[in-house]
This record gives C-alpha cells, sequence and structure tokens, in this order.
C-alpha cells in the first residue's frame, strides 16, 4: 500500500544538488535558496544571467543552474549593465557583499540606480570583510571590533555605517530598494516576497531595483550562530531598518 | 576623415555595436561619433560613470558574445588596467583604443608613445599579454581596426589599438575596404542565458593552484600561437642599409622622410616599422639588423620599444634618439643622430 505523501519542501530547480560551501549560521546559502524559489516560481531560469562578486560568495555560480559571469571585485554592477544592455530581454541579477558593492564597487551601485539600469542587485551585509577574515566593512557598526578596527569603530577616526539602499533611494531612476532580515520565519517570508518583487520591477521595466539582505557571519564576529542572530535583531537592525525603502509605480518611461 | 572619427566608422563596418566610455583628450571624437551612429545601426552607445565602469561594461557586454569596444587616453587606459586584467584571464574578446598623450600621471594631451611598456607587457596585473596594433596613419587606423575585431574573435583575447594624439586629430583621406578575414568559429562559449542547453559560466580566477598554472600556460600557447601566426610589420627603403631604422606609429611616418632624406643625399638607409607591437616582429627584425649592422631606434618617449629592439637583435649596436612630452622628433634631428652614428661619433649606448 502506498502512502498518499505530499513533497512540501524540496531544493529549488534552479539550485544544483551540491551543498553550500558556506561556514556555519551564515545566510549565505538562506539568501541564494531564495532567489532560486524566487527565480523557479517566476518561470525565469532559462532566461535569467547572475553575475557574482568578489568575496565569500566566490563561488555562487557553482550553486545555481543558470548562466554566470563572474567579474572583478566591486564591478559586477557595471559587468549587468553591459550584459542587459547587449541582452535587453534577458533577466539579469548581480549578488555582491558589502564591501564589494558598498565599498570599492560604490560608484558603479550609485550609477546603475540612477540610470535606472534594467537589473536586480541582492547585497548581503554582514557588516565585515568575510572573505578576506573579518575586517572593518563600510557597513561595520560604530564600536564593532573587527581585524581593522580592534578597539572598534570610531566615527571620527573611519566614518559612520554606510546605508546604501537609502542612499539609492534619491537616485530617481531606482524603482524598488528593501531591506531584509533572514532570522525569523517571518523574516524570511517578507525577504522572499522583496526578492519577488524586485525581480518583478526589473521585469516589468519600472527601473533598478536592490534587495538588502542582513546576513550574520559568526566566524568573523567570533560568535556562535545564535549569539550571532541575537546580535544582527538587537544591534543591526535598529540601524538598518527592515522594509521596503522605496516602490515606485509605473515604468521607467512613464515616470521619467 | 579624422583619425578618431575613421576609426569609430571602420569599428561600425567591423560589426561592432557596443560602446563604453568616457570623455578624454584626444580621443573624444570616438566617443562622440559613436554616440550619434550607433544608435542608427541598432547598437549601444552608454557613457560610463567611470573608466573602471566602462571596462567591466565591455567585460559584461563581451560575455555575451558581442563585439564591443572602449576607447581611452593614457590616464584612462591606467584606470582599466584591472578590468583589462579580467578580460584576458576570462578570455573575453574586445578592442580598446589608446589614443596615447604626454605622461606621466595627468602629463599633457600632446602626443606621446610613452605607452608603450603598458600596452606590450601586460598593463596590469598577472601573466598576460593584449594583442597590440600600432597605426601609423588614418588609413591605417581603419584597417587596423577591422583587423583588432577579427583577432579579438580568433584568438578570444581583448586587442589594443595604439595610436596617439597625432594620428587621434589628423585627417586624411580614407577608404573602408572590409578584408575578406577567414570565418571565425562559432562563439558557443557566449553567455546568453541557459535556455533549454546547459548552463555556462565565464570567471576570471581560478583558486585551485594547479587550475591557475595550466590557465596561464594554455595563455602563453596562444601569445605563442599569435607570435607565428600574426605578426606584421612594414619595410621602407634600401635593401642593404648602412642604418637601420625603426620605429613604430607616427614616429615611423617620420622616419619614411628621413629615409628618402637619405636617399637624396646618397646614404642608404631602411625602415623598420613593426604594426603588430605584441606579437613583436623580433625574428624579422634580426634579419634585418645583421644586414644593416647599425639601428636607431626613435621613440615619441624616453626608450621603450628600443629594450624590444635590443632582445630582439643580440649583439648588433642599436643607438636611441627620443623625444617625450609631446614634443615630435623632427627629420633634421633625427637625421643629424643617424649622420653622426654613421662617423661613429655617438658612444655606443648614449641613449638621449
Amino acid at each position: 500500500m502506498r502512502c498518499p505523501m505530499k513533497v512540501v519542501f524540496e531544493r529549488p530547480r534552479t539550485l544544483l544538488k551540491k551543498p553550500f560551501t558556506y561556514c556555519p549560521g551564515c545566510h549565505h546559502g538562506l539568501a541564494q535558496r531564495l532567489i532560486a524559489e524566487v527565480i523557479d516560481e517566476l518561470g525565469i531560469g532559462e532566461v535569467t544571467i547572475g553575475v557574482g562578486p568578489i568575496g565569500c560568495s566566490v563561488y555562487i555560480y557553482e550553486f545555481f543552474d543558470l548562466d554566470f559571469v563572474m567579474g572583478g571585485h566591486g564591478r559586477a554592477q557595471a559587468v549587468a549593465t553591459g550584459i542587459k544592455r547587449a541582452l535587453p530581454d534577458r533577466i539579469v541579477f548581480s549578488y555582491q557583499g558589502d564591501g564589494d558593492i558598498g565599498a570599492i564597487g560604490t560608484a558603479e551601485a550609485i550609477h546603475v540606480a540612477n540610470r535606472g539600469e534594467l537589473i536586480t542587485s541582492f547585497f548581503v551585509n554582514n557588516a565585515v570583510f568575510g572573505m578576506t577574515g573579518g575586517q572593518m566593512a563600510p557597513t561595520t557598526l560604530l564600536g564593532q571590533k573587527t581585524r581593522t578596527s580592534p578597539l572598534g569603530r570610531d566615527a571620527r577616526m573611519h566614518g559612520f555605517p554606510f546605508r546604501l539602499a537609502e542612499m539609492l533611494k534619491v537616485a530617481e531612476g531606482s524603482a524598488y530598494i528593501a531591506r531584509v532580515a533572514l532570522t525569523q520565519p517571518r523574516f524570511v517570508r517578507q525577504a522572499r516576497a522583496c526578492i519577488k518583487k524586485a525581480f518583478l520591477t526589473q521585469i516589468e521595466k519600472k527601473g533598478f531595483s536592490l534587495v538588502e539582505i542582513l546576513s550574520p557571519c559568526p566566524t568573523n564576529w567570533g560568535m556562535e550562530p545564535e549569539q550571532a542572530v541575537r546580535w544582527l535583531e538587537e544591534k543591526m537592525i535598529p540601524y538598518f531598518p527592515l522594509g521596503e525603502i522605496k516602490v515606485k509605480e509605473g515604468n521607467f518611461d512613464e515616470t521619467s | 576623415m579624422k583619425g578618431n572619427e575613421a576609426l569609430a566608422e571602420a569599428a561600425i563596418k567591423a560589426g561592432c555595436r557596443m560602446y563604453f566610455g568616457y570623455p578624454i583628450t584626444p580621443q573624444t571624437e570616438i566617443s562622440e561619433y559613436l554616440s550619434l551612429r550607433l544608435p542608427q545601426v541598432g547598437g549601444v552607445f552608454l557613457q560610463a560613470e567611470t573608466e573602471v565602469a566602462a571596462i567591466n561594461m565591455v567585460y559584461g557586454a563581451a560575455a555575451t558574445g558581442i563585439r564591443v569596444m572602449t576607447s581611452s587616453s593614457g590616464p584612462g587606459i591606467s584606470l582599466k588596467q584591472e578590468g583589462l586584467s579580467d578580460l584576458a584571464i576570462a578570455e573575453l574578446p574586445c578592442v580598446v583604443v589608446n589614443m596615447s598623450r604626454g605622461g606621466p600621471g595627468v602629463g599633457n594631451i600632446q602626443p606621446a608613445q610613452s605607452d608603450y611598456f603598458q600596452a606590450v607587457k601586460g598593463g596590469g596585473h598577472g601573466d598576460y599579454k593584449l594583442i597590440v596594433l600600432a597605426p601609423s596613419s588614418v588609413q591605417e587606423l581603419v584597417d587596423l581596426t577591422y583587423r583588432a575585431f577579427y583577432l579579438a574573435d580568433k584568438y578570444r583575447n581583448p586587442a589594443l589599438i595604439l595610436g596617439d594624439g597625432m594620428l587621434a586629430q589628423m585627417m586624411e583621406p580614407v577608404s573602408f575596404v572590409e578584408p575578406n578575414f577567414p570565418p571565425l568559429p562559432p562563439k558557443d562559449w557566449a553567455i546568453q542565458g541557459k535556455g533549454k542547453g546547459q548552463r555556462k559560466f565565464i570567471v576570471c580566477f581560478a583558486l585551485d593552484p594547479q587550475e591557475l598554472e595550466a590557465l596561464n600556460l594554455r595563455l602563453q600557447r596562444k601569445y605563442r600561437l599569435l607570435e607565428e601566426q600574426e605578426t606584421d610589420f612594414e619595410v621602407f627603403g634600401d635593401e642593404n642599409p648602412e642604418l637601420l631604422l625603426v620605429g613604430f606609429g607616427t614616429v615611423g611616418r617620420i622616419l619614411k622622410t628621413v629615409v628618402r632624406e637619405a636617399k637624396s643625399q646618397g646614404m642608404k638607409f631602411a625602415l623598420f616599422r613593426p604594426i603588430t607591437l605584441f606579437p613583436f616582429p623580433r625574428r624579422q627584425l634580426k634579419e634585418l639588423a645583421r644586414k644593416a649592422g647599425k639601428v636607431l631606434v626613435v621613440e615619441m618617449n624616453l626608450g621603450q620599444m628600443v629594450e624590444d629592439v635590443r632582445l630582439s637583435v643580440g649583439e648588433i649596436p642599436v643607438y636611441f634618439h627620443g623625444r617625450t612630452g609631446g614634443m615630435i622628433p623632427r627629420v633634421e634631428e633625427i637625421f643629424t643622430k643617424a649622420y653622426q652614428i654613421l662617423r661613429d661619433e655617438v658612444p655606443y649606448e648614449s641613449g638621449f
């Protein structure tokens, strides 16, 4: 007798059958799974091209069953621009960390937003440079100790934690900007909805879209995964508030 | 036509459909021309926020298999080096134009050849080569633009056209005769979205040491193949010269006048003008240098290509005459130097 069972949870088709290589407690894997789920749901895998960063997720192209292009550090959005302008009917997204998009790639970030480039960027903010071993990032919180701010980030010395998403809001060409976290089931549901809206913003040609994803980095924060989740909620979310930061209606041509 | 505009039109005729750039003198007319012309042929012109962004947009577009180019001058080309290194390892074809100007630093906007090292020795980090073509007339700007796109596609390698402010700004009659290149293999590596097929990816790294060494060795084999198959140069003047003049680009034009002048005075000079700076025509240069016994290299810098000439010709004495900072070597001063060399009045290795 067959047991009538229904599959309620499985690997998204857009993810290859390959274990993630991220540290325990890191949310890169969760973020990438959600992106894959949304690509499945929208049925856009055949026409989607990903552009990866240099940083912890440098191997992102190994996990997705998608065409992928990897460029230099901080250059993903310029590379994505080149791809999208060459193939305007494809869906193009970049996936970048805070060093990549918020420090060395800031000029690219501001100008893709300003041009209303029809790409979607995912910005994983873990408040440190992860791959190089936990140095201060533009998003490092005041007082936060890192390998290059051993006494804690000091505003007078290092400036303030950088709110890139809010900065990109003022760019006329940006159409959808949201900040999410993945530390609670309800946050995960919200994040998935935001990722979907970001892709739809591109599909509907409304302008540039970005979803910032707060992620813990237990390895470089020197914390247990659970402790890191608590630190993210208690310290990061108050400074980097969650929610939709910009939702522009109408397509690009109507609003410009 | 003006050099910059002729080059831009040649790019269109060669099938270039995308251009990303940032204004800088003395090459800005390339951008201006293409901003009007590319949309007429269904192409894309995009003025980037930085040179760095421009070359990375080229990287993205090249990854899709489309013919794409960018252009700049000295300081801008320096900013593009990171992207050129990435393009080289990812083996993406594209064309980059450097209408070089006086350096170092911001220097000035007058013609110079002081970007030779940067162009032929890599420029950015890592073991890689660009295909480097050096035109010496507006017609050659056109012809070598066609060839740059062809070679870039054939070898999956960025190609650089090394002109200068003189060629960029001068006007000469040109004809656009499309060369008959052999067919190219299909770009089955191009990223277009996986469709119903297998996914593909293009990366600019190989984190495993064995893998990266193998990749580098493969690139070197490609560069050797370029040396065997694509080396090009022009020889002008006496078949048995008493002095061989060597110069590229704009200097090549000036040296032709020197050769003619020498002939009218009963002296036998010849010019060797490398057209491909990488691959450098070292074997052919050596043969001719042996015949002459003495070589004078003239450059609009203080001694860059002369190093490659010395490496090529071995023991044969190689003299040098250079002007820099936007100064153009005059026929008289080159002729005087040549005359002194032939009368053994110039101690060898005297440089400038």
